[in-house]
């Protein structure tokens, strides 16, 4: 298998330039109703995570509540408002995926990171997440590596995918 | 006109209403839970579900606008089952602790299973998680109460523009609260209770402090006072069966008294008082910005303490606006421990003074640090008109067979200007009825002393005139166009607070009240309040106003006498150190009030 796995830049940028980057972001979106979940995928890719007090930020640039914003980003299971390790694992379990084993997918990689569904590994290099649909069917059994979707995912490859993840 | 079938009959309904309404409309009553009118439609809790045909579903008649030609039914046995099932179903992921709740009874939920029947518990599964929030001295959120019908986070979001209450998280771990599990204590609420007065459910109340007032009437070396607020006699009477609007002021004053308080006074008083002292401060203002002189204006009324901590979170560069008045109730408390104290000569550590308000927000007033004296709180509890309601029933007694009672002296006589403080405009009419009389020595030319442009229930109320034929001393005033401004609910608060950010005020005076209507529906008061029991309730502060003899503040003898002995002038110095007070700067998230 040959691909590439991106890897995010978030350690090379100061903390004041990824605010001011935020910042622009939400200036771009400004009078555009409903942008509130394409700014939080932005400023996700910004930090890896959603840190409460740039939730914060978000809701005064944008001016909504940030009851709202913290709302939207607990109801996604793509935000997470914890820091991510560099590498986030998704497995899919939509019906299609399921049927095809998504959920022995899943339970190994619990067993082989040590972590549980959500977590993070203490080394910070992965985090482990489920889906419901990632549209992505005919490729049943998938997960995603970052924005990489692996089709037909065997069980006992899961090892060699994560070796590639260096 | 639309015509439509419901139940085989022909109905007819405005374009636009929903099928639940035209139902109503028709006297056809469709179950429901989450819909309330005038302020939530949105088919959260599927109770209302009929069979339209044509549809290929059951659909939420809450949410359905009427067609012409549509038929509806509403009794079907694929209806009734499903609203058992949802009921069911809701009922499985509550704690049905009815009889240790404070709504039992008065609870929309348990009404519906009234209705319902249900004589099993079919699903037995899973409960969510149950956390209580009493962080907050005014307002209790009990999670595990809640079913999600999210009338809450419409008041608090549309109605009241706060925004703190949102649904957080996702499916069977929704929860509805603050931000990143924030307690109410540490984030922007205003404390209004507007959402415990939507609250189907026991979810949100207000905190109970009846015990702390028991233990005080019980103990012996206590001198129990207490106070009420304009608002609560003509609610009060609702909790006893007397239909909205019904006067209780007599009969209230009685009950007090029976329950063992040692001098009942009228909050009024200070209505009365408060007038006095934010008149002048008003026209001091207004005599600085026409010579001249410094001064901030619009200034704006501090009565309403959900409105204070509103304007500190939210604009908190801008609290020089501000009357520095405290809300008449601190007055009283403050006169009782110190005017009062010394003419019946006790120590005021021994003085435990109770207010009765229709406010949640007032219980968490009297805990600011400014409200202190000495140490020692000014007012030591407050209780809502729903908490005195259960007191009085739990003394045995029989309110609707009460005498007539009245207020003591001296913190009890009032005028009809104090009267009206209960409702949205009723400080800013009072304040003018004084105000012009001062500054002319003639009535304010409104016929009957009625400031009727100022009055009624839409959000923002303009009114202007102009000054003639003034005294001598304030000549300067001469021809000058008085602007005023009253709004009540946070949503025009802020459209009011946008003027003036904007450098733009058009107006002199405003007053504010934190809860649509004002006080007679403020978050203290009987459940329900819809917009009929707010107009009944305004109708009887206005006639409870138009029956008195006095209808000035500065016509109150008693204010006089208590200037005279004590207080001196207004604005003095006395008048400093006890009836006015000062604001803090929170921000929005709370985060100055964090660091302080």
């Amino acid at each position: 298998m040959e691909v590439q796995i991106s890897q995010c830049s978030c350690g090379k940028e100061t903390e004041a330039e990824k605010r001011e980057r935020i910042i622009r972001i939400i200036e771009d979106f400004r009078g555009r109703e409903g942008s509130l979940i394409q700014i939080l995928h932005l400023v996700q890719g910004i930090y890896g995570y959603l840190p409460f007090e740039i939730q914060q930020l978000v809701s005064e640039r944008m001016d909504i509540p940030v009851s709202e914003v913290y709302g939207v980003s607990t109801f996604y299971s793509f935000f997470s408002s914890q820091p991510r390790g560099e590498y986030t694992i998704r497995v899919c379990l939509g019906t299609a995926c399921y049927v095809r084993g998504g959920a022995e997918i899943a339970k190994r990689l619990t067993q082989t990171l040590g972590v549980e569904v959500g977590g993070t590994t203490p080394d910070s290099k992965f985090s482990l997440e489920v889906m419901r649909c990632i549209g992505a069917c005919g490729l049943a059994p998938a997960m995603m590596v970052n924005d990489k979707v692996m089709r037909q995912v065997n069980p006992d490859k899961l090892k060699q995918i994560l070796a590639m993840c260096d | 006109m639309v015509t439509l079938t419901i139940n085989g009959k022909q109905a007819t309904a405005e374009p636009g209403m929903s099928v639940l309404e035209a139902a109503k409309q028709n006297n056809i009553l469709i179950p429901h839970l989450c819909y309330l009118e005038d302020v939530h439609q949105v088919g959260a809790c599927r109770i209302c579900v009929v069979e339209i045909e044509g549809a290929r579903t059951l659909q939420a008649s809450c949410v359905v606008p009427v067609r012409e030609g549509m038929v509806v039914r509403t009794n079907t046995a694929k209806v009734k089952e499903a609203r058992k099932v949802l009921y069911e179903l809701m009922l499985s992921d509550h704690p049905r602790d009815c009889l240790s709740c404070l709504r039992n009874q008065k609870c929309e939920f348990q009404k519906l299973g009234e209705l319902i029947q249900i004589s099993e518990f079919r699903f037995e599964g899973d409960k969510s998680k149950t956390s209580v929030d009493s962080s907050s001295p005014s307002v209790v959120r009990n999670s595990g109460k809640c079913i999600l019908c999210r009338r809450c986070i419409t008041v608090c979001n549309h109605i009241q523009g706060v925004g703190v209450l949102n649904v957080q998280k996702r499916g069977f771990k929704s929860v509805i609260g603050p931000a990143n599990e924030l307690p109410l204590n540490n984030v922007n609420c205003s404390f209004c209770g507007q959402c415990i007065m939507v609250c189907p459910v026991g979810a949100l109340q207000a905190r109970d402090d009846s015990e702390k007032v028991w233990q005080a009437l019980f103990d012996p070396k206590k001198r129990v006072i207490v106070q009420t607020a304009p608002a609560i006699r003509v609610a009060l009477g609702e909790e006893f069966g007397y239909p909205p609007g019904t006067i209780v002021t007599g009969k209230m004053a009685s009950a007090l008294r029976e329950m063992g308080f040692n001098d009942v006074f009228d909050t009024n008083f200070t209505a009365d008082l408060t007038i006095i002292e934010e008149g002048h401060e008003f026209l001091n203002r207004a005599t600085a910005a026409l010579t001249g002189g410094e001064a901030v204006l619009p200034m704006i009324t501090s009565c309403s303490p959900g409105w204070i901590k509103f304007v500190e979170h939210e604009f908190p560069r801008y609290l020089k606006h501000l009357s520095s008045c405290k809300s008449p109730h601190m007055m009283l408390g403050a006169l009782a421990k110190t005017y009062y104290a010394d003419k019946i000569g006790i120590d005021p550590k021994d003085i435990f003074v109770v207010s009765i308000m229709p406010c949640t927000a007032k219980k968490y007033e009297i805990t600011r640090p400014e409200m202190f004296m000495n140490g020692m709180p000014t007012v030591d509890a407050v209780l809502t008109t729903r908490e005195l309601a259960r007191m009085i029933k739990d003394a045995g007694i029989e309110f609707r067979e009460m005498d007539e009672g009245e207020f003591d002296n001296p913190l009890g006589f009032s005028t009809g200007a104090a009267d009206i403080f209960g409702a949205t405009g009723g400080v800013m009419e009072a304040a003018l009825r004084t105000v012009y009389e001062v500054v002319t020595g003639r009535d304010v030319p409104f016929e009957h002393l009625d400031i009727t442009p100022v009055r009624g229930l839409s959000q923002v109320k303009e009114a202007s005139f102009t000054i003639e034929g003034t005294q001598p001393e304030f000549a300067h005033l001469e021809g000058f166009t008085v602007r005023v401004a009253v709004t009540s609910g946070l949503t025009g608060a802020r459209k009011l607070m946008k003027q003036i950010v904007d450098g733009k005020p058009p107006y002199h005076f405003i007053e504010v009240m934190g809860c649509p209507g004002g006080c007679i529906s403020g978050g203290g008061q009987p459940q329900p309040t819809n917009r009929a029991i707010r107009m009944a309730r305004m109708k009887a502060i206005y006639a409870e106003d138009a029956g008195k003899s006095k209808r000035k503040s500065h016509d109150n003898p008693f204010v006089m006498q208590l200037y005279k002995e004590y207080l001196g002038k207004p604005l003095g110095h006395k008048s400093h150190e006890l009836l006015h007070t000062h604001y803090v700067e929170r921000g929005r998230h709370n985060q100055f009030a964090i660091k302080s």
